[in-house]
């Protein structure tokens, strides 16, 4: 392949590099600073895939974000589906190939990186083209922090694509000396190929650069592929441009047709003639330009098709002086060809009728119905938009505090008009800021603009070819045709939210930046209302596309979420700890040994820690330190059961509910002092709870004296758990009287350890005797490692949180979140000797007075014992029960309760479970069922206490 | 996102924030002397205006102190932020110029 239709010069391009890509199996040469699509071009390529639905050829329509067809699949580097050949940059090796409308995701992780960068400025500017830099400049010299985006390569936006002079020189001068000047003012943010994608409320503006996707396989691995800018500005300036909008005629998608703004940029920017023989279809006079840059490039143009009746006597002129055939009110009513364009069948349009065609032989159709202002962010920010007759567009119809629209965004489509309109803009910015304005920037001189001939607002060319529209597209991408809104129209949709999604025109990868406005102007036309009373459907982000990889940034994997360790973890990791996550934190599971699966393990764990000693990480249990003279105040109204009797020196079992009187959380209570408290929480609850206190005493006791503070992971804490546990923590702490008498259950005692503070609880939460032993969490691991040592005559054996959990429930004590939801009292907890009856009042207690907490058939915590002595019910299994003819009542089959917490246990000898059963503590001893697995198992109900159930263990 | 405005720390990001419901709706005196119909307006029943609505906010990320806040819910605009200690502006305090609360 040779790139046959490059201009001998011209255009950014680096001629004096060549690179190779490959498309559909073929090779390709083209240069950098080429799109996928301009290298295509220049090899004479247009056809790159078929369409989604209908298989018909499709090629490139447009020269950036707002085609509608282009769509291609990345292979190499690394494969990436939905791009549009037309925003991605050509690199050395890019493998891709066409796309039917659906892609492919990479089967292999992405090993490139992605990140996120926080900026906050006075000015946003989006969009470096004239209007942009102007304003850029504008708001950069009165001292403002500036940031500029745009989401080209190079700044310059429309003076890239066309022969504009500034200064009476090439425009580009004039970009290049407002990039530099930019440069160097020390708070200007200046980033290319970065798309704001998003525009959110007070300010906040999401922003895509593409940082190293240009570069190919090249693209050095430590830096960030692309990153997402959340960028807060003060003011924003949207000066993003316009979208040149087709006209829909029949078979106005064949390859070959484009529009002919792009044509020009194809050609300026990238050096490429997009053909050899065009015919130009217009409705206004900006196609013009095409029509006679391609001329001077050496494209034979057969024709400008004006729809204007007059046409643009102006521009005609200059047309007839270069030999181009001008055809007035006449359209494009057809077009012959397979996979390229052969022909454009030209009409006469009068009075909405069209005339006899003949046919223009032609290799591209370029289509010009006027340009759509990019209004998009403006509208994300809840702009209300205003529809304009004479341009046949929607316009922003509102002042916005903190955003103003520039330049072409605005509707503006000349050159001095755009460069005043961003000043303007960045004038009144800093104005609302309260900066002042540096002294008058000059704006470079634009030739005087010459008045254009008036537009003609043409959405469609009737179908006079029999197909009723059947041909005619208006979503590319979506194969939609004026048939299908007619369909609608006919349906009796009349909002234009309802016929998108109805026909789907708008719901593809472009977001219907071609489709959406000749969707509201057909449909106008068809219900015989004013395209106003239509408008538009709401612009969402993201503006274009954003790969879910970018929106995740470094969130991913490993550090996606926070991970919390104990100080101990290390000490788990060496001792072989199977870990399990409970919230952030990892916790040691259980400790199996050679040969051993985790049922094992726990077996061999649990009999340790009941008949011999065992030692658990409890670290992460929530501690919160709370200091104050009316400490005991706040905690008698927040715990169910009284606090303030709480004798210095012991501890409390509490529960806490909510208002409406249900469990939120149990712990322990050690009373420090007499003003201070060490509230124990669960694990999960232990921010929660900090954050429930602190609500209470802020917004309702402000006037109690009372300080809150997590210590969590201040204190490790250490349960030392069996009977031989006295002679463990007594031979580790000689100076603390251990027995039963010097240290009886619910108290603790401090003591040292070589000059280090340790306090010791007598708590347990497995019915055994057992200490806990709480130090600074500097010292835990030293600490910890001196019980282990001095507790292996007694064979003292490291368990995890699943034998925690199997000891705790052979006690039928309860895991608030697991064997509870927002449902369950204290009392049906059978923890009605925690509800303390001698306070006058505590959070939840009006609650329990209610007739509903009377009710007999609450679910209440009971045991299970499966009959069949095998069997571990599946936790969140259902509980069922017999008729008296012992066969399940018909379905709906009522359901008793459910299983919430299921082990086998040691110490039974067999498997048991809890659950929360409907008047399930005076159903024990009867027998229910539990269907597991299509069959039912008989349990028989228990008391929720399976081991141990007169507390003669605990002192050992 | 939106800013909101901490009586105390300034403007700081929504995601910073959490939402504690209406506010001034106190915790009833006497609880026991309630009959469960008003108990149960105290623990579940709360207004739902469109529009002007004085609610709790928390600065659970930043500070962590509470405050309220008046906020128009059909534009989630927040009209005015004061201490829990202030009291609720009245319709012609909010009409007027708004406080500066930094």
């Amino acid at each position: 392949m040779t790139s046959t239709f490059r201009t001998p010069e011209g255009g950014r391009v680096d001629r004096s590099t060549t690179v190779e890509f490959t498309f559909d199996g073929q090779t390709f040469p083209g240069h950098p600073g080429d799109t996928l699509a301009s290298a295509l071009l220049a090899s004479g390529r247009h056809a790159i895939a078929s369409s989604v639905k209908l298989g018909r050829p499709r090629g490139i329509a447009a020269a950036w974000a707002e085609d509608p067809s282009g769509l291609v699949q990345i292979e190499e580097p690394f494969p990436e589906p939905m791009l549009l050949a037309s925003t991605v940059e050509l690199y050395d090796g890019l493998v891709a190939h066409g796309l039917p409308g659906q892609g492919r995701l990479a089967d292999v992780p992405d090993s490139a990186r992605y990140d996120a960068m926080h900026v906050h400025v006075d000015v946003l500017v989006v969009g470096a083209g004239p209007a942009g830099l102007a304003a850029a400049l504008t708001a950069a010299r009165a001292g403002a922090r500036v940031a500029l985006v745009d989401e080209h390569s190079e700044a310059g936006g429309s003076l890239l694509s066309g022969t504009d002079r500034l200064d009476g020189a090439p425009a580009a001068g004039w970009v290049a000396a407002a990039v530099a000047e930019l440069a160097a003012h020390p708070e200007v943010l200046h980033l290319q190929r970065t798309t704001a994608f998003g525009l959110y409320d007070d300010g906040f503006v999401l922003a895509l650069q593409r940082r190293t996707d240009h570069l190919g396989g090249a693209a050095p691995r430590h830096e960030a592929r692309q990153r997402v800018w959340r960028i807060r500005a003060r003011q924003v300036v949207v000066a993003t441009g316009a979208h040149e909008r087709p006209v829909v005629f029949p078979d106005n998608d064949r390859p070959g047709i484009m529009l002919a703004g792009g044509a020009r940029t194809f050609l300026h920017r990238y050096g490429v003639r997009v053909g050899s023989e065009a015919v130009v279809f217009t409705t206004n006079d900006s196609a013009y330009d095409a029509a006679l840059d391609l001329h001077r490039a050496g494209v034979r143009v057969a024709a400008v098709v004006d729809a204007r009746p007059e046409g643009s006597p102006l521009r005609a002129e200059e047309c007839r002086a270069a030999g181009i055939p001008v055809r007035t009110g006449s359209v494009v009513a057809g077009t012959s060809g397979g996979d390229r364009i052969t022909a454009a069948l030209v009409a006469p349009l009068a009075d909405g009728e069209v005339g006899r065609a003949d046919e223009l032989a032609c290799d591209v159709l370029l289509v010009s119905g006027g340009w759509n202002p990019a209004v998009h962010l403006f509208s994300q920010a809840r702009g209300r938009l205003r529809y304009d007759e004479v341009l046949g567009a929607f316009l922003p119809g509102e002042r916005l505090d903190g955003l103003a629209v520039v330049g072409s965004a605005a509707g503006l489509l000349d050159l001095a008009g755009c460069l005043a309109d961003g000043r303007r803009g960045a004038s009144a910015a800093l104005t609302a800021l309260g900066i002042a304005p540096a002294a008058e920037v000059r704006l470079p001189t634009a030739p005087e603009p010459v008045v254009p001939a008036a537009p003609l607002v043409l959405w469609r060319v009737p179908d006079a070819s029999g197909a009723e529209g059947s041909t005619s597209f208006v979503d590319l991408q979506r194969d939609a045709t004026v048939a299908d809104l007619a369909r609608a129209a006919g349906a009796g949709l009349r909002s234009m939210e309802h016929v998108k999604r109805f026909t789907t025109i708008g719901t593809a990868h472009d977001q219907g930046k071609t489709s959406g406005v000749l969707a509201s102007g057909i449909t106008a036309e068809l219900l015989g209302v004013p395209v106003q009373d239509t408008g538009t459907t709401t612009f969402r982000p993201p503006y274009t596309p954003v790969a879910f990889a970018a929106l995740a940034g470094r969130d991913r994997g490993r550090l996606f979420d926070p991970e919390r360790v104990t100080a101990l973890h290390d000490w788990h990791v060496a001792a072989g700890a199977v870990f399990e996550d409970v919230g952030q934190w990892k916790r040691p599971r259980y400790y199996p040994r050679a040969g051993e699966d985790m049922a094992a393990a726990v077996l061999r764990e649990c009999a340790a820690a009941r008949s011999g000693v065992g030692i658990l990480d409890g670290s992460t249990l929530g501690k919160i330190d709370v200091q104050g003279p009316d400490a005991a105040v706040l905690l008698d109204r927040m715990y169910t059961n009284l606090i303030s009797s709480l004798k210095v020196g012991s501890v409390r079992y509490g529960v806490m509910c909510g208002v409406d009187g249900m469990v939120i959380d149990d712990g322990t209570v050690l009373r420090l002092a007499e003003d201070r408290f060490l509230l124990l929480t669960t694990t999960g609850g232990a921010a929660k709870v900090l954050d429930w206190l602190e609500e209470w005493v802020q917004t309702e006791w402000p006037e109690l004296r009372v300080h809150l503070a997590s210590v969590t992971e201040q204190w490790s804490t250490f349960p030392v758990v069996g009977p031989r546990s006295r002679d463990v923590v007594g031979a580790v702490f000689p100076d603390v009287d251990v027995s039963n008498e010097a240290f009886p259950f619910m108290t603790w005692r401090d003591t040292t350890l070589d000059g280090v503070p340790v306090r010791l609880a007598r708590i347990s939460f497995s019915g055994e005797l057992a200490f806990e032993v709480y130090v600074n969490a500097w010292y835990a691991v030293a600490v910890w490692e001196r019980l282990v040592e001095a507790g292996a005559p007694q064979g003292i054996t490291p368990y995890g949180t699943e034998t925690m959990h199997v000891l705790r429930a052979e006690k039928g004590y309860p895991i608030i979140g697991q064997d509870t939801d927002g449902t369950v009292t204290p009392h049906d907890l059978g923890m009605a000797w925690a509800v303390s009856k001698k306070k006058p009042d505590f959070v939840g207690k009006r609650s329990f007075a209610r007739v509903e907490n009377q009710n007999p058939l609450r679910k209440q915590l009971v045991g299970l014992l499966p009959v069949d002595r095998q069997t571990v019910l599946p936790e969140g299994s259902q509980v069922v029960d017999f008729l008296a003819d012992g066969r399940l009542p018909p379905p709906p089959v009522p359901m008793l309760g459910h299983v919430t917490s299921s082990y086998r246990s040691a110490e039974l000898a067999r498997p048991f479970a809890l659950a929360l059963v409907k008047g399930g503590r005076a159903r024990i001893g009867d027998t229910v069922h539990v269907p597991v697995g299509g069959t039912l198992v008989p349990v028989e109900v228990t008391s929720s206490v399976l081991v141990d159930p007169e507390g003669a263990r605990r002192d050992g | 996102m939106q800013l909101i405005e901490c009586p105390w720390c300034g403007p700081r990001e929504e995601t910073e924030f959490s939402y504690g419901g209406q506010a001034h709706v106190p915790y009833p005196e006497q609880p026991g002397e309630l009959s469960d119909e008003q108990w149960a307006h105290y623990v579940f029943y709360r207004d739902n205006p469109k529009g002007r609505f004085a609610e709790r906010w928390n600065h659970n990320t930043g500070c962590r102190r509470w405050f309220n806040a008046i906020r128009d819910t059909a534009t989630y605009r927040f009209e005015r932020v004061y201490r829990l200690d202030d009291p609720q502006p009245s319709a012609t305090e909010l009409a007027g110029p708004r406080r500066s609360t930094s």
